[in-house]
């Protein structure tokens, strides 16, 4: 595979949309992912935003429009042929088995063996130092390689899980809420390491409803609402209240706001203050 | 990079003297952490008491005994502590075997040929049994324990049904004066004398079986499948894991052994009982959680298995040379299943806990 410096995006995404049945569930997506850029997609539940990732990693196929990956159009069939092709996903649950060590887990799915015949076994060594050096390489320290995987927090769950993805060779990494079952330290380490992907120079997709987490390390922000795009914007022309009104629902909130705002001033009963508040 | 990511790298800071931690995890922890460690203390206990109370236990000849009732016990303990690892559990593992013997004794006898024919016959029979529990299993996401129960039920009623319309008795005809039975005994139901003592031969076959499974379990891509399969399948699918194979291939291991321990039965005693086997199970299954294997799966050792299976084996003849009554054994076996299972836990979370 060449790489990407001639401006050609490794994902991109023009005008898909995709139908269930006869419910729109996106229409119209237009993005760009390229290679050492966060691009952070954006949204409230069921704006859209598992759809788009289901298509991205080749859960379900598209209906319209086209997705190219190296601007070559493509149709996976299975999350594998997105793999093949270099596009990961880390899913937030469905990454690790807790009670097997860290290097176990790195590697599972994809052993390293010698020998041959009923001698095939598990190179030990090999995957414990790879696991290791690997994990390293994305700032990763961990005590013990063979500790269950369960025993660490959350957060360095999903660095594992990344940076196995790395370490198979992804190019694109497609991450599905990485910091939304985590406190506000775990979601930071992951957010480094989703910036250590990025200057490993992957291109990688974030999806998250936290505005805050996204402008922290996103360099592009897609918004979707109603499987529209509503917002497709480089970090340079958004500021960060600009990204939150528009992933809060923009006008139609400012809207509701001034209905809010009008039903306060004609009301004078204190239990409306106190709902405020609360 | 922005503050808020320089900020971050503190806690990374802290791990800069990590190789001197990576080799700090001491052999004796590694070795607390592993599943048999709790029944190993437990064995031992079972051991030294019976070598207290029982005199004729102490003789080597008594030791040979209690490696011979272990043994008939752990082979089928093999396979079922591999399915616990692997999430999944077999109420039919213990008329399986019987099913087994049935099938090969009544198959020769009927049709007058060579044992060994019906060696592969009940080899097949036991293969399918295990392949359908699988493949039920896989197809419908029951759980083992309903897919198993049934599985267990018709088998049991099978047995004794069946074997009614051949013989009309219920047990096999006995199949010692035909062609190949001299071999086969010598394979499934020898004994080998070392030093004077005569071990069974099942003791070898035991200990070789405990030793392919704990190569397979540490050292091989099906191992961890294995291990992955039981812990978290989904996550394992998600990484390319066939958990379907693998769950019918552990499924047709116990089909597997349940054959050889059924060939035992069978060459040991020319004849089988149609109605024996039931609530064998139990025992595989107790002397492998014994053993440390999680009963929801993901985590114990086929070397664990054979402990449990030696603590029960030690039980059984234990009580035996102690001169109590042998209507305590069952007792003794629960206790020890709870016993162990705390002891299990007791130490998990002691040699966990960082």
């Amino acid at each position: 595979m060449t790489s990407n410096t001639d401006g050609v995006a490794v994902v991109e995404l023009d005008g898909v949309g995709k139908n269930y049945g006869n419910i729109c569930a996106l229409s119209g997506v237009s993005l760009a992912v390229e290679a050492s850029e966060v691009t952070c997609i954006l949204g409230d539940n069921g704006a859209g935003k598992s759809t788009l990732i289901k298509v991205i990693s080749g859960l379900h196929s598209y209906d319209e429009g086209r997705y190219l990956v190296d601007g070559e159009q493509v149709r996976f069939t299975s999350p594998r042929d997105a793999l093949n092709r270099g596009i990961a996903t880390v899913y937030q649950d469905l990454a690790v088995v807790p009670l097997m060590s860290v290097w176990r887990n790195f590697f599972l799915g994809s052993e390293v063996t010698k020998g041959t015949g009923p001698w095939r076994r598990l190179d030990v060594t090999a995957m414990r130092e790879t696991a290791d050096a690997e994990l390293r390489k994305m700032g990763i320290d961990l005590p013990d390689i063979d500790q269950p995987i369960g025993t660490l927090s959350g957060g360095q769950r999903q660095c594992v899980a990344i940076a196995r993805a790395i370490h198979f060779g992804a190019r694109v990494l497609i991450l599905d809420e990485p910091t939304a079952a985590l406190g506000v330290k775990q979601a930071g380490v992951v957010l480094k390491y989703v910036a250590a992907a990025r200057d490993a120079g992957l291109g990688v997709i974030l999806i998250t409803h936290n505005p805050h987490h996204a402008f922290m390390v996103g360099d592009h922000f897609v918004v979707l609402r109603q499987g529209q795009v509503e917002l497709n914007a480089a970090r340079r022309d958004l500021t960060l209240d600009a990204l939150t009104l528009h992933m809060a629902g923009g006008a139609e909130l400012e809207e509701l706001r001034h209905e809010l705002d009008r039903l306060e001033a004609t009301s004078t009963s204190p239990a409306s203050a106190g709902w405020k508040n609360g | 990079m922005s503050p808020v990511t320089q900020a971050l790298d503190a806690p990374a800071a802290q791990g800069t003297d990590r190789h001197a931690q990576l080799t700090r995890r001491s052999a004796g922890r590694r070795f607390l952490t592993r599943p048999e460690v709790g029944s190993l203390v437990g064995a031992i206990a079972v051991f030294v008491m019976f070598f207290a109370v029982a005199e004729p236990f102490r003789a080597a000849a008594s030791l040979s005994t209690v490696l011979y009732a272990s043994s008939t016990i752990g082979i089928m303990t093999v396979g079922v502590a591999l399915l616990m690892i692997g999430g999944e559990f077999d109420l039919s593992a213990g008329v399986g075997v019987t099913t087994s013997a049935l099938a090969a004794g009544m198959f020769s006898f009927q049709f007058s040929t060579n044992v060994w024919v019906g060696v592969l016959v009940a080899l097949v029979v036991s293969l399918a049994v295990g392949f359908v529990n699988g493949y039920v299993l896989v197809r419908t996401g029951l759980p083992s324990f309903l897919v198993t129960l049934a599985t267990f039920l018709m088998l049991q009623g099978l047995n004794i049904a069946i074997t009614k319309l051949i013989t009309g008795g219920v047990a096999s005809d006995s199949i010692s004066d035909m062609d190949g039975f001299g071999q086969a005994q010598a394979i499934f139901a020898s004994a080998v004398t070392i030093g004077g003592i005569s071990v069974k031969i099942t003791v070898f076959w035991w200990l070789l079986f405990v030793a392919i499974a704990t190569w397979v379990l540490l050292r091989t891509r099906i191992g961890n499948w294995i291990f992955a399969v039981g812990g978290q399948s989904d996550s394992a699918r998600a990484v390319g894991v066939p958990v379907n194979r693998t769950k019918i291939g552990l499924f047709m291991t116990v089909g597997f052994l349940a054959w050889f321990t059924g060939m035992h039965t069978l060459f040991a005693f020319n004849t089988v009982q149609s109605g024996q086997g039931a609530t064998n199970e139990l025992i595989y299954i107790a002397a492998a959680v014994v053993g440390g294997c999680l009963l929801t799966g993901g985590y114990g050792s086929a070397i664990g298995g054979a402990i449990g299976a030696f603590i029960f084996g030690m039980t059984t003849q234990g009580i035996v040379y102690a001169n109590w009554d042998p209507d305590w054994l069952k007792f003794f076996i629960g206790a020890t299943l709870l016993a162990a299972t705390l002891l299990n836990m007791w130490v998990r979370t002691r040699a966990a806990r960082r």
